[in-house]
């Protein structure tokens, strides 16, 4: 089979505007008669199913949190990105696409870039006229700053809690719709398979999590707006109950997945500190605008940092990248971080880099630092317990993000007709890297300005039979849910869920995170079927399947990563030039820096499920740039 | 190694909404003092489920402080005893050896229990359904720029739209009452331009946050209290004044 990505033709300025004038329409008498699925409350499920809700569909919207209004979204911290050059400091719809084309290293595709830097300024009026509280400068005007390296002021932000205020925003637009009647919401309830019939996505097969009870839902077509699959690592800086199931699921119904070893890890996160850590925390990347990094100059060093003098220090990034210093992207800052560590130079036993503020402190005041990141450093003070004000902070990279996702076309439909995948659980944007501030940029496009048009064009076009959930293949997927949480019961073993997940993850990381190579990844093809095995012999799920039960609920997460992850360590290992996220040790500059090779591998890789222990197929889109031409990163 | 302590727990059990429920003790050794509150409990949980008893329910995800899922009473205190801090953000270094922790779930009538600490606590989201919003639909904004908020304005709406829903002004108060939850949100959209054009918005959120059976404010202020993000109870005077001026206009104009 070969991927359409359906690009429309024309110059790229204009390739949007004339595919939302070639796109057919439905009637809007007819919108009502349409019953849309959307799996996934984050910023691009709450703000597609608001916006379907509000052309007239009739939308049923799922999600495994308690509120529409606790989806991992919003812990985001940072900002949103728009081109709408308010400081008049030269940003332009132009610039937005090519600073993210860039960004990740020419592995996206150029024609939703564009469309995504096109339609963020209509999400920033779109938010303030929710009542979406940015911040703004004393004339009342809003206020931008430069975020995670870019040479333009083109991020708002709200405090250090912008992803819940943009999620306040779509929440309460959904909750407008509720009320109205145009949105069914689910909470608690948990998708566990696709239905596929005919060849079209026709519905989903999800459990209550309250009662445990199995149920049919169908419609016309399904989007799935479910997020990253960073928690495959276990430590992931993602909200504890973020999975991969949604997608996998689909994709084991025919859905192709696309550059699954795109993963992102994020420099600035406070140190792992024990076998029982459950989650990693982000520090916000916009410390590094005023913190320095350094370690020890000396191997084993481990005086404390007030007695290291300033000639014994490494301030490595300043060092290595003199232009960029400690603004390097994030990919850059974290695997530079590795390498001090893998020299033996990291601090407290080994882990860790040293993020010191004391010069911004001695400069601007402690004040002013208090002003710009207090919320920040209160939070690290109550979890570390030292006050970063006096000591520097302690750093260490953690996966953060996942570029690759659920392989969609131009209009965010997967291959598989009638499924749309939107948001973080796509694949389209980003490329190898993303940028600071354009995840919530990309899930908000796409649920608010893009998915609203593109659906109608496949429900006007699509001949879509009546089906209900009577239907044999939803009694079909009803079955193997039903059968899948029996197995998962029954074995009783002796090892927790936990246990295994973590084991897994540390597989993924030694040989899947920061840096890549033939041999470890070789290494953990082999271990992750083992650990699958042992999973499903030797892993203990208490409880029961008819009634609230988070272990069982933990427990078919974890078997799904176990899949998917070999897909990702055969992925990373297919790929075997270096790109954004994606470093293959083999391939770097005599410099240390990842190197592309773009005649062999400028392409996105989308894999093809063949059942479990079967080699998945591998499809390739070709990308091609006309406007952005690809070059070699370089932040020196 | 960091320093350890041992404590013992007593944790709320109930298997479900129709079932009694108790408190059922557990002993907690050597817990690492670094380790989260939730992560306390992870522990406890890995131990219970190899014993082949039922790990205890409890309510979280993002584990920072931000998504307003987890929360559980300790000792009587909704979020445990520090101050502007929630539960996951709680750590054990704020306990000592030897301690006896009472854990129970948010305790309200408008929030029945789900199972051992986890509520249903979805009466919060229909309060928000019956008004918390304002009109605009996607595709009807104007231009960012038209109105600008006065820098005041703005930054008094943010506090209150720090609220995290998570519901610990409701389980802290003696009435149960809601009106923290719905101040903050009243004064978020109420305090900008773009929220000002509903006229009967406080009125919808009030007789919803009473047919929940939430309970009535007699000013005792264990809401602002107990909450992580230091919500102010002013916004419950903004809210009460809202509440009168959206009466006089429904009066005038029927
Ligand atoms: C700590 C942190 C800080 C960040 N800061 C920034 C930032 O400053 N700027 C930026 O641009 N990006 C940031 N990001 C990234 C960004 O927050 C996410 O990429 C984005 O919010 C994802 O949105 P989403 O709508 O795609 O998915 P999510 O918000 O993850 O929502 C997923 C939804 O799907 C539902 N769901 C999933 N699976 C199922 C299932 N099987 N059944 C039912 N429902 C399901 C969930 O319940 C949830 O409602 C940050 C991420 C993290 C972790
Ligand atoms: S788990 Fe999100 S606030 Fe505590």
């Amino acid at each position: 089979m070969s991927l359409d990505s359906k690009i429309p033709s024309g110059p790229m300025a204009q390739k949007w505007t004339k595919h939302r004038f070639d796109m057919k329409l439905v009637n809007p008498a007819n919108k009502r008669k349409y019953k849309i699925i959307v799996v996934g409350s984050g910023l691009a499920g709450a703000s597609a199913s608001a916006s379907l809700s509000e052309l007239g569909y009739n939308v049923n919207c799922f999600c495994f949190q308690d509120s529409p209004r606790r989806a991992h979204s919003i812990a985001a911290q940072g900002g949103i990105n728009a081109a709408k050059n308010y400081p008049n400091d030269g940003d332009s719809v132009h610039r937005l696409f090519y600073d993210t084309v860039k960004g990740g290293d020419y592995r996206s595709r150029e024609a939703n870039v564009h469309r995504l830097a096109e339609v963020s300024n209509s999400i920033i009026d779109q938010c303030v006229a929710q009542g979406v509280p940015f911040a703004r400068d004393y004339s009342g005007y809003l206020d931008n700053r430069s975020f995670g390296g870019a040479q333009v002021s083109r991020t708002f932000f709200a405090r250090g809690q912008t992803g819940q205020q943009l999620l306040i925003g779509a929440y309460n637009s959904l909750n407008k719709e509720i009320a109205k009647g145009g949105v069914k919401m689910f909470p608690r309830t948990e998708m566990l398979e696709l239905v596929v019939i005919d060849g079209q996505a026709r519905g989903i097969v999800v459990r209550n999590l309250i009662t445990g009870k199995v149920e049919s839902h169908s419609a016309d077509a399904v989007i799935l707006a479910t997020g990253g699959y960073g928690n495959a690592f276990f430590l992931s800086t993602n909200a504890m109950n973020c999975n991969v199931t949604a997608a996998w699921r689909a994709h084991k119904k025919g859905a192709f997945f696309a550059n699954p070893c795109y993963t992102q890890i994020h420099p600035t996160c406070i140190p792992v500190h024990g076998e029982y850590q459950s989650k990693l925390t982000l520090m916000s990347e916009s410390l590094r605008n005023d913190g320095r990094v350094w370690v020890p100059k000396k191997v084993g060093d481990t005086r404390p940092p007030s007695q290291i003098p300033e000639n014994e220090r490494d301030y490595y990034l300043e060092r290595r990248y003199p232009s960029f210093g400690n603004l390097v992207p994030r990919d850059v800052a974290s695997r530079n971080a590795k390498y001090v560590c893998d020299e033996k130079r990291g601090v407290n036993g080994g882990l860790a880099v040293y993020l010191d503020f004391e010069d911004a402190i001695k400069r601007l005041g402690e004040d002013s630092i208090r002003a710009k990141y207090g919320n920040l450093f209160d939070m690290y003070q109550r979890i570390t317990d030292t006050n970063p004000y006096q000591n520097p902070m302690q750093i260490f990279p953690a996966i953060h993000y996942t570029m690759g996702g659920l392989w969609v076309d131009y209009n965010l439909m997967s291959n598989l007709p009638g499924l749309h995948v939107i948001g973080e659980a796509n694949f389209s944007d980003h490329g190898a890297n993303r940028l600071g501030a354009s995840a919530l940029m990309q899930g908000l496009a796409d649920g608010y300005f893009v998915i609203p048009y593109t659906i109608g064009n496949y429900l006007a076009s699509a001949k879509l039979d009546k089906v209900d959930t009577q239907h044999s293949e939803f009694k079909k997927a009803e079955a193997e849910v039903k059968q899948r949480t029996e197995k998962l019961l029954s074995i009783n073993g002796k090892r927790t869920v936990d246990d295994i997940h973590k084991e897994l993850g540390k597989v993924l990381w030694n040989h899947c995170g920061m840096s890549r190579t033939e041999k470890g990844l070789t290494e953990a093809l082999k271990k992750i079927p083992e650990i699958r095995e042992e999973f499903w012999n030797n892993v203990k799920v208490p409880g029961s399947g008819a009634s609230f039960n988070q272990s069982l609920e933990r427990a078919g997460r974890v078997a799904d990563f176990l899949e998917f992850g070999e897909t990702m360590c055969l992925d990373a290992l297919t790929r075997s030039e270096s790109c954004g996220g994606h470093f293959r040790e083999e391939s770097q500059t005599d410099e240390g820096e990842a190197k592309r090779d773009d005649e062999n591998f400028s392409h996105v890789a989308a894999w093809e499920f063949n059942g479990v222990d079967n080699k998945p197929t591998l499809h390739k889109e070709k990308l091609t740039f006309e406007e952005c031409l690809p070059s070699q990163r370089s932040y020196k | 190694m960091s320093k350890t302590i041992n404590l013992t727990l007593k944790v709320w059990r109930q298997a479900g909404a129709d079932t009694p429920g108790k408190l059922e003790t557990y002993n907690a050794t050597n817990i690492d003092v670094e380790m989260s509150f939730l992560e306390m409990l992870d522990v406890i949980n890995e131990e219970i489920a190899l014993d082949d008893g039922d790990p205890i329910a409890f309510d979280n995800d993002c584990r920072e402080g931000i998504c307003g899922t987890c929360g559980v009473v300790v000792n009587g205190s909704p979020h445990g005893p520090q101050k502007s801090t929630t539960l996951c953000q709680l750590h054990m270094r704020k306990f000592n050896d030897g301690d006896t922790l009472i854990i129970e779930p948010w305790r309200a009538k408008a929030f029945p229990v789900i199972k051992d600490l986890v509520v249903d606590r979805s009466a919060l989201d229909r309060i928000s359904q019956a008004g918390g919003y304002t009109g605009v639909k996607t595709g009807q904004a104007p231009e960012a720029h038209t109105i600008a908020v006065p820098k005041a304005d703005s930054d008094k709406a943010m506090d209150a739209a720090a609220c995290i829903g998570c519901g610990a002004c409701v389980a802290a108060c003696p009435n149960a009452s809601a009106m923290l939850y719905v101040g903050a949100k009243v004064s978020h959209l109420g305090l900008l331009p773009q929220g000002k054009l509903d006229c009967d918005r406080v009125i919808n959120m009030v007789n919803q946050m009473d047919a929940e059976g939430f309970g009535n404010c007699t000013n005792t202020y264990e809401c602002e209290a107990t909450c992580p993000k230091d919500i102010n109870v002013s916004n419950i005077a903004r809210m009460n004044r809202t509440h009168l001026v959206e009466k006089i206009i429904q009066r005038k104009n029927s």
